[in-house]
């Protein structure tokens, strides 16, 4: 049975597959969901998707919504966010969780401007608390945790008043609960109420390409900031990579500079990642890249500059020439035990 | 007819170039000591609007919501070949969350007579939200199309574009009105023209058409603007209590400035000794094999 007052989700799919991101806002959803003693909620809209959304109940998911209909079968701005809104119309939730992806930071906005409601974009965490505005007393509120201002400061964001509150959240920042494959989610069938024209949008073609890097599921990665992001610097950064079997990570000023690929970006605007190992080369330590990495089980930085606040979340810290370290580490890797 | 298009520009603190004394001791942004910019990514924007105008024609006019000092980048909107400039400024707007922000600049387009295209830089810097362009779009009751790299084709009725998307691209195609955000893969921006910012150099803001200064019609520029037009909540009919503080659903609860803590950092010799221990240490643990 659904209920109101739910936390919900919306899913999104990769080639008819449920994303990783979509997962990790469930894992996430059903501990706000437990603390608020409500129900987990999906909404997932595509084409022929029946199958695939079973593995919601597995992460927590009690009731997905369904609107299955081939228009729907790639994202398009309006007939999604249509679909959204109607949904959340008829089932009252609480709480509506996005991944802050490229679909879900296209679709939020036009939801919660359509509903009237808040929306908070890329949350680094999210909890259930009181807010207290003059006299009045929220209790159970929704805390919406995120780095502003270039990262310079931190802010909680409330809508207090917002029925429902919505957020979006980057791909890696909440962890993927362990699988439960006995409990099952109850599938709900919507119909989809969009017109023809609706479909404002004309999909002439998605090329999709294959990245050639992988970082998520890395056990070590060397990462390049502008201390290193010279030719020779992003050689030795590669070099280490390779010597140790990791892969190359970098900062955003390094992927912006254009000298590596986007790929490679660790960090709030790019990839949260949680390696064994993570080696900061020339990284100062902005907190839009510390928000990437800080998880990592791990963390080496090497600086020219010893007050770099890198070191201050750093497990080992190295103050010197980054060239110089690097080759340090390389030979003394090459000569160990 | 001729394509009617507005550019949404914003002027931001610098939030890349934040130096210490940016942040005070209660954990709020010193806006006064940050330099103010054109955000980069409306700058984008913006060149994609001239492109269009110098491939197929068109009219521009930029808007902007800000203080009066934002007649800055409208100035430089000018000096880039914008035909015309919008300052959307009132106390009343103060402390606009998204939701708010979208609906003041949507009475501003609708001010505006007709548009055919809106375009937006993806997002700002000083936010990060990339929420008001899809925002402005449900406002209008238009299309959009967000993450714009590339423009592929453009006519007088419809718009193919190239999105980038996390593992790969699409090409979309709209028809008008449509809002646009768009990327800085999408362009390299343009610097002022000379000519134009001479022209312009010191125009100023007016709530209302009462004088017309003849010097920008010796300009050499076609159909020169004389002033920068200045409008309110009241100009462009927006309910105040959808606009500022109280139109925003979302609240600020807390504000920190991003203060490390210290952790044991272990302090490691650059030297080949203390180097070849880290190393073994690691290896000991099985961090690295």
């Amino acid at each position: 049975m659904s209920a109101k007052n739910s936390v919900m989700v919306f899913i999104e799919q990769n080639n008819s597959k449920v994303a990783d991101v979509s997962l990790e806002l469930v894992s996430e959803g059903k501990k706000l969901a437990d603390k608020l003693g409500v129900a987990l909620d999906a909404v997932a809209i595509g084409y022929n998707l029946e199958k695939e959304v079973e593995v919601l109940g597995h992460y927590g998911c009690n009731t997905v919504f369904y609107i299955n209909d081939e228009r729907l079968s790639h994202f398009t701005s309006v007939p999604y966010a249509k679909t959204i809104v109607e949904i959340i119309k008829k089932h009252e939730p609480q709480i509506v969780l996005f991944g802050a992806t490229t679909t879900g930071r296209d679709v939020a906005p036009r939801v919660a401007s359509e509903l009237k409601c808040g929306l908070t974009a890329d949350c680094t965490e999210l909890q259930i608390g009181e807010y207290k505005l003059k006299s009045k007393v929220y209790k159970n509120t929704l805390l919406q945790i995120r780095p502003a201002f270039g990262g310079n400061i931190v802010a909680t964001i409330v809508s207090p008043e917002s029925m429902p509150s919505m957020a979006t959240v980057r791909e890696g920042v909440m962890k993927m609960a362990e699988p439960d494959t006995s409990k099952e989610v109850e599938l709900v069938s919507e119909k989809c109420g969009l017109d023809d024209s609706d479909f404002m949008t004309e999909v002439i073609e998605v090329m999709i390409e294959e990245k050639n890097v992988d970082l998520k599921s890395a056990n070590i990665i060397v990462s390049a900031g502008m201390g290193a992001a010279t030719p020779e610097g992003l050689e030795l950064v590669k070099k280490l990579a390779n010597t140790l079997g990791g892969e190359v990570g970098a900062s955003r000023p390094v992927v912006d500079s254009g000298i590596i690929d986007r790929d490679h970006q660790v960090g709030q605007t790019g990839l949260t990642v949680r390696p064994n190992l993570y080696i900061a080369c020339g990284i100062s330590g902005q907190i839009q890249h510390r928000a990437g990495m800080a998880e990592a089980k791990r963390i080496i930085a090497i600086n020219n500059d010893p007050d770099a606040p890198i070191f201050n979340i750093a497990h080992y810290g190295i103050v010197g020439d980054v060239n110089d370290i690097i080759n340090r580490m390389i030979k003394a890797y090459k000569a160990r035990a | 007819m001729s394509l009617q298009i507005i550019v949404m520009v914003k002027q931001v603190p610098d939030t890349h170039n934040v130096s210490g004394d940016a942040m005070k001791p209660d954990g709020t942004v010193n806006r006064a000591v940050l330099p103010a910019i054109f955000n980069p990514e409306d700058l984008n924007a913006l060149e994609e609007a001239i492109k269009i105008k110098e491939t197929i024609g068109g009219k521009i006019t930029a808007i902007t919501m800000g203080p009066p000092n934002a007649v800055k980048i409208l100035k430089e909107c000018l000096y880039r070949g914008v035909d015309d400039v919008v300052l959307v400024s009132d106390r009343k707007f103060a402390g606009a969350d998204t939701l708010a922000t979208s609906y003041a600049l949507k009475c501003a387009i609708e001010k505006v007579e007709k548009y055919d295209l809106v375009l937006c830089g993806r997002q700002a810097i000083d936010g990060d939200t990339a929420q008001v362009g899809p925002q402005i779009a449900e406002k209008l009751n238009i299309n959009q199309l967000t993450c714009v790299s590339e423009i592929v084709e453009v006519n007088e009725t419809d718009i193919t574009i190239k999105r980038s998307i996390e593992n790969g691209h699409e090409f979309l195609k709209s028809n008008m009105p449509v809002l646009l955000t768009v990327t800085n893969e999408a362009n390299e921006p343009r610097t002022p023209s000379a000519k134009l910012a001479v022209a312009y150099k010191n125009i100023s803001g007016k709530t209302s058409d009462e004088s017309y200064d003849d010097e920008y019609l010796e300009s050499g520029i076609d159909d020169p603007i004389s002033y920068i037009k200045e409008w309110n909540v009241e100009s462009i009919n927006a309910d105040p209590q959808l606009c500022g503080l109280s139109g925003s659903p979302t609240k600020v609860k807390k504000v920190q400035s991003v203060v490390l803590t210290a952790s044991d950092v272990k302090q490691i010799q650059n030297t080949d000794e203390g180097i070849a221990e880290l190393i073994n240490e690691l290896t000991e643990e099985h961090i690295i094999g």
